[in-house]
């Protein structure tokens, strides 16, 4: 006899007993669903943001006022810093001057007018544009090129003037048919002439990247400065070699920069693409390990469900048992049906449970704007895992269901 | 497929010459543990059956006839005593090796047709052949040829419960013969059965006789035993007579 008959056997028996099979293997499907649920999450997200976060640009490190990472802006610790002025950030250059070339300051208002609008003659941009000051390097540094037009200059940044370098956004909707170069733009009640439009970049956690306009950081501070304000630093190191000590030398060159003695604690943070991917690890793998205990309890649960069920039925067909035993059944192949029966019962509730979670664990990161992942580790080791249940919980009742005596068995009603 | 074709006239009576033994009991005891008390259900029967033998047992409730079945059957084997089945000692084999013994070599027929009852009668028939290994078209094949044997060529797809009585016990027939055993062995055939129908059965019991099957009928009726061509009785777990009738 073998495994395919065996396994119609099984089939055919939890067939009879649609309802009572279903409800079974739900227990398993929920513990499934949960850890294949949040692995996927996990997993596309961690995907977007290992990717997203390379905007950062390689070799690429930060300096800025606030930790990077979740909810750490409110802490009063970092609020009570000393902001980091254009004024820091160009001597904190000048110590750099031979170490590291491309030195990107950044001056970002986060304050109630974050976002920002452009116009040219009666034609709007959306108001969610990214308005910053930056320098020469703002570029490089955060992986734009200029595609059209120039990148700012020295003379640019000393002299504070009116111009602009604008995404391929804005430009598509401020100059639909003609060059934007040259023309003069609006943002915020002042006016730039747009000397450069960047390549474009494309989206990253489904939000474009090209919804940008970036002014001389001096100008900006000039017509926006604020006290709330505080610069933001990369610095891309020379080569991946040279990454940790361009670091260690930074670190220098911004203590020194920041007026900061010797026993004093640096009062600026530092953020890298690693840091940032570690941060997010770390939540991510507090989450897997929370979804892991839950999905663990609840399939010890459902494991019980299958053997008080599989007990249930082993009674129920004890005079089938004993038929089948009077015409020749050996043990084994007694035992075979039962354990099948509930390895199966298990695998379908897994199988549902990879199907739900995968859908809702996706459902969530697009949500979250992360692209579609199939976690085929995470599927394959659920159904390794509802298999090993199902042999495991199954194996007494099919055990019991082997041994009964045929006569005894034969006689029961 | 040692089977009639059709069921041949009531009241024809065949005799064959029996061949070798097939079963080989001797002095064999059984006890069963019934809380603190031990009943000895088989108190030293020695017993030979032939090939083309027709033989029923019979006695009254508590003479250990059901024992004797079981024992017969190979459902359990003897507390002592010595019990050979064509030639196989059964009385030192495993479980395992008795389930091969009753697949291979005996076929049950029982008063509450134990059929399975969400199975069609084909299923039902194709059985013994699953355990036996056999190929899926293989056991189609012999089960449809028995299952005509037996007049059900047309009630291959009905479940047990869509048949009569009588219909279901032939079903059952035709299970213990599909896999062509060495003996046929029936417990009380037509116990659950109106008497029309019963004599029905016997008389397919008597045709397959005709062809050539050892049957051994445990019974406790008169009737149904006098079908037999020996009459083997027991009384408290010893054979108190074993008489041939022609």
């Amino acid at each position: 006899m073998n495994f395919r008959e065996i396994l119609q056997m099984a089939l055919g028996s939890l067939g009879v007993n649609k309802l009572r099979s279903f409800l079974t293997m739900t227990g398993i499907t929920i513990g499934v669903f949960s850890v294949i649920g949040v692995m996927t999450t996990v997993t596309a997200l961690r995907g977007s943001i290992e990717s997203g976060i390379s905007q950062l640009g390689a070799n690429a490190f930060q300096f800025q006022k606030y930790p990077a990472g979740f909810n750490n802006g409110n802490n009063r610790k970092f609020q009570q810093r000393r902001n980091i002025t254009v004024k820091e950030g160009q001597r904190y250059q000048q110590l750099m001057e031979g170490v590291a070339e491309i030195i990107s300051l950044e001056l970002y208002d986060f304050g109630a007018q974050g976002a920002a609008q452009a116009t040219y003659l009666n034609r709007k941009t959306s108001p969610d544009l990214t308005f910053a000051g930056g320098n020469q390097y703002y570029f490089p540094a955060n992986s734009y090129t200029v595609g059209v037009g120039r990148n700012f200059t020295q003379a640019d940044i000393d002299l504070a003037r009116p111009i602009c370098v604008i995404g391929e956004d804005v430009n598509k909707k401020l100059f639909p048919a003609e060059s934007g170069l040259g023309k003069v733009i609006k943002v915020r009640g002042r006016t730039y002439a747009v000397i450069g439009i960047l390549a474009a970049r494309g989206t990253s956690f489904g939000q474009s990247q090209d919804g940008l306009i970036i002014v001389p950081i001096t100008r900006f501070a000039m017509e926006f400065g604020n006290t709330r304000q505080s610069l933001n630093i990369a610095t891309q190191a020379p080569s991946h070699d040279l990454y940790n000590e361009t670091i260690d030398k930074a670190i220098t060159a911004m203590r020194i920069a920041r007026g900061l003695k010797a026993e004093d604690d640096n009062d600026f943070d530092l953020f890298s693409n690693e840091s940032l991917i570690a941060s997010f690890a770390k939540v991510a793998d507090a989450v897997a390990a929370g979804s892991f205990v839950i999905s663990g309890i609840a399939l010890l649960a459902a494991g019980v469900g299958i053997m008080n069920i599989m007990l249930v039925s082993v009674t129920e067909r004890t005079k089938e048992i004993g038929i089948r035993k009077s015409i020749g059944a050996r043990k084994k192949s007694i035992l075979a049906q039962f354990l099948i029966e509930a390895v199966a019962i298990s695998l379908a509730g897994g199988v549902m449970g990879i199907l739900l979670g995968v859908a809702g664990g996706n459902g969530l990161a697009l949500m979250l704007n992360a692209s579609v992942v199939f976690p085929w580790d995470w599927a394959a080791i659920g159904l390794l895992v509802c298999s090993g249940i199902g042999v495991g919980f199954g194996f007494y009742p099919a055990w019991k269901a082997a041994s009964l005596d045929p006569i005894e068995a034969l006689r029961y009603e | 497929m040692t089977v009639a074709p059709a069921p041949t006239a009531t009241g024809s009576r065949h005799y064959r010459e029996p061949g070798s033994v097939v079963i080989e009991i001797e002095d064999v005891t059984k006890e069963y543990k019934m809380g603190e008390e031990i009943v000895h259900a088989l108190r030293g029967v020695s017993l030979n059956v032939r090939r083309n033998e027709y033989l029923a047992v019979m006695g009254p409730s508590g003479s250990g006839k059901s024992t004797m079945m079981n024992m017969l059957g190979c459902l359990d084997t003897p507390t002592t005593g010595k019990y050979h089945f064509t030639a196989k000692d059964v009385s030192s084999m495993s479980d395992d090796e008795l389930a091969d013994i009753r697949n291979r070599e005996i076929g049950f027929v029982f008063q509450t047709f134990n059929l399975l009852p969400r199975s069609s009668t084909l299923a039902n028939v194709e059985l013994p052949l699953i355990y036996a290994g056999l190929s899926p078209s293989a056991r189609r094949d012999r089960a449809i040829a028995v299952l005509h044997s037996v007049g059900l060529g047309e009630r291959m797809g009905h479940k047990p419960n869509e048949l009569s009585g009588g219909q279901r016990q032939r079903v059952a027939i035709a299970r213990a013969l599909v896999n062509n055993p060495s003996i046929i062995l029936a417990d009380e055939p037509t116990g659950n059965l109106d008497s029309r129908t019963g004599e029905e059965i016997m008389q397919l019991l008597e045709d397959l006789y005709a062809q050539g099957n050892t049957i051994i009928v445990v019974t406790h009726e008169e009737d149904i035993a006098r079908h037999a061509r020996r009459i083997v009785r027991l009384r408290d777990g010893l054979i108190e007579s074993d008489v041939r009738q022609n």
